[in-house]
């Protein structure tokens, strides 16, 4: 048994070496679609990302009158935070806006000035709610503007914000679902290649299962080189796309953040560095076995 | 040793490749094979190998009926027969020694054996200097002889030899023949299929005439009358 496995590696390892032209044909198109397939998960990421970020963006604000009791904004916060598709509630007291207004304009001295010359603090509490649909919007505006709140509730930020909430929403919508179609698209050119590269290794390795099997190979026998080959193609294809990727990230990323602050390609490359790499060696082994398997199941019948 | 009964193979849809074919091939026998291209030789061969399944008729090997062997047990049938083809067909990424080398390992032989023998049957059909070259690296005559090694190398009880000289000059086909009687001499049955008028005189051995797919003749001692 161990001078078998000995041989089938020995023999797997010698076709790898010198079927030149099979191995580069092959292993360019595993490097196509594994490089291809990671840009996918990256994207796939960055996008559900970037399109997070301007959801939470699009927010709208609660503002409370100034005698109102701090519990009663508190427990309206709570019963918000368990609306369905709400993100998040975050409260901002009267001194925490005011804080942020002198941080935010610290180096505008008039506007300072001017708040100084107010004496008091002008700003109100406020809830900023943000959710992931728009229905969720609409139903928050409908509770807040019920009479039960009308006493402590200055104003609800909502209508005048509502286009555009809606124009954010339609264009984060249209991006996931352009990406979903790309992605399609993208996986469809992949399993083309693939098929195609198998039906390249089928026919090269037809005659060469034939030969075995009149000299009196067992299965196995024949089976196991062509297995170890694919192994070998698959490895290979893994640790070149897993450069590409990485090549790529490290030197196009930098540039992507300076147009696009949100798209952070080379962090999360690191970040996700162990599931690019699962991912990668899994569809490496995948297609790099794929096609051997499928030549030999076809043509051992000899 | 092999025993046709009426066989018949056809080809779909209706191509008759072999017509009631009933013969038997005794244990050391030297038989040829003759006919003209078409006339259903390599079917013949195929039939004793398992490649093809006859339609109808049984063919015998060592009193076993060749086309009820399980896929399976197929290696085993082959490993007792030596197959030398008109094409070679040698595996076109191993080198001349693991070419001939692959017959054993796939018998599961011991390295030392196939160390041992290798060379040596390279030495009997004079390409131990070739060795390492790849069949794409040698002459036509030189890669009939590998594909003969590798037929020799397990020591087969009988090597099917499918018009070996097909693709060779006079001189190379000769040297061929007269290792093909060397091997019958050692007591190996070997048959051949040619279509090589002078071989068949100068051979003198029992022969088998096929036209049609139709056994129409078969003689003692060789004939060539198509």
């Amino acid at each position: 048994m161990l001078t078998l496995l000995k041989r089938i590696f020995k023999s797997g390892w010698q076709n790898f070496k010198r079927q030149g032209n099979l191995v580069f044909a092959t292993s360019s198109v595993l490097i196509i679609t594994i490089t291809l397939i990671s840009f996918l998960f990256l994207g796939h990421k960055i996008i559900k990302f970037a399109i997070d970020e301007i959801k939470a963006k699009a927010d709208i604000s609660v503002y409370f009158q100034e005698t109102a009791p701090e519990e009663e904004i508190i427990g309206l916060q709570q019963k918000l935070s368990g609306f369905s598709g709400i993100k998040g509630v975050e409260y901002v007291s009267r001194e925490k806006a005011l804080e942020d207004f002198v941080e935010r304009h610290k180096d505008d001295k008039g506007l300072i000035a001017s708040l100084e010359e107010v004496g008091a603090n002008p700003f109100l509490a406020s809830l900023n709610v943000s959710a992931g649909e728009m229905a969720s919007y609409d139903n928050v505006s409908k509770f807040l503007e019920g009479d039960n709140f009308s006493a402590i509730i200055e104003k609800v930020d909502f209508n005048r914000r509502k286009p555009i909430i809606e124009k954010i929403f339609d264009i984060t919508s249209f991006v996931d679902k352009t990406g979903i179609i790309i992605s399609a698209v993208l996986i469809a050119i992949s399993i083309l290649l693939v098929y195609n590269t198998t039906r390249l290794t089928i026919y090269s390795q037809k005659e060469e299962i034939g030969i075995s099997r009149l000299v009196g190979a067992s299965n196995r026998f024949i089976r196991g080189p062509f297995l170890i080959q694919g192994v070998l193609c698959g490895i290979l294809s893994f640790l070149t796309s897993l450069l590409i990727v990485g090549i790529t990230s490290y030197f196009l990323g930098p540039k992507i953040s300076a147009f696009f602050p949100e798209f952070q390609l080379l962090a999360l490359f690191k970040n996700d560095f162990r599931n690019v790499v699962l991912l990668q060696f899994g569809c490496a082994l995948v297609l790099g076995i794929l096609p051997s398997f499928l030549a030999i199941r076809k043509y051992l019948r000899v | 040793m092999i025993e046709f009964q009426n066989v018949t193979k056809i080809y779909p849809p209706s191509t008759i490749a072999l017509e009631d074919a009933s013969f038997k091939i005794k244990e050391g026998e030297f038989l040829l094979i003759v006919g003209r291209s078409g006339a259903g030789k390599t079917t013949l061969l195929k039939l004793i190998l398992a490649q093809e399944k006859p339609t109808r008729g049984r063919v015998f090997f060592e009193e076993k009926e060749v086309s009820k062997i399980k896929q399976g047990q197929l290696p085993f049938l082959r490993r007792k027969i030596g197959a030398v083809f008109q094409d070679y067909k040698l595996l076109e990424s191993k080198t001349v020694y693991e070419n001939v080398a692959f017959a054993l390992e796939v018998m599961e032989a011991e390295d030392k054996e196939i160390s041992t023998d290798v060379p040596k049957i390279l030495d009997i059909v004079g390409l131990r200097d070739k060795a390492n070259n790849f069949p794409r690296q040698i002459s036509a005559g030189e890669r009939q002889r590998a594909a003969i090694a590798r037929a020799l190398i397990h020591r087969p009880k009988i090597i099917l030899a499918d018009e070996p000289t097909g693709n060779l000059d006079p001189y190379n086909a000769s040297e061929i023949i007269r290792l093909l009687q060397k091997i019958n001499e050692l007591g190996t049955t070997v048959i051949l299929t040619t279509h090589n008028k002078e071989l068949i005189k100068k051979l003198k051995k029992r022969t088998i005439t096929l036209e049609n797919g139709k056994l129409i003749r078969d003689d003692e001692e060789g004939k060539f009358i198509l």
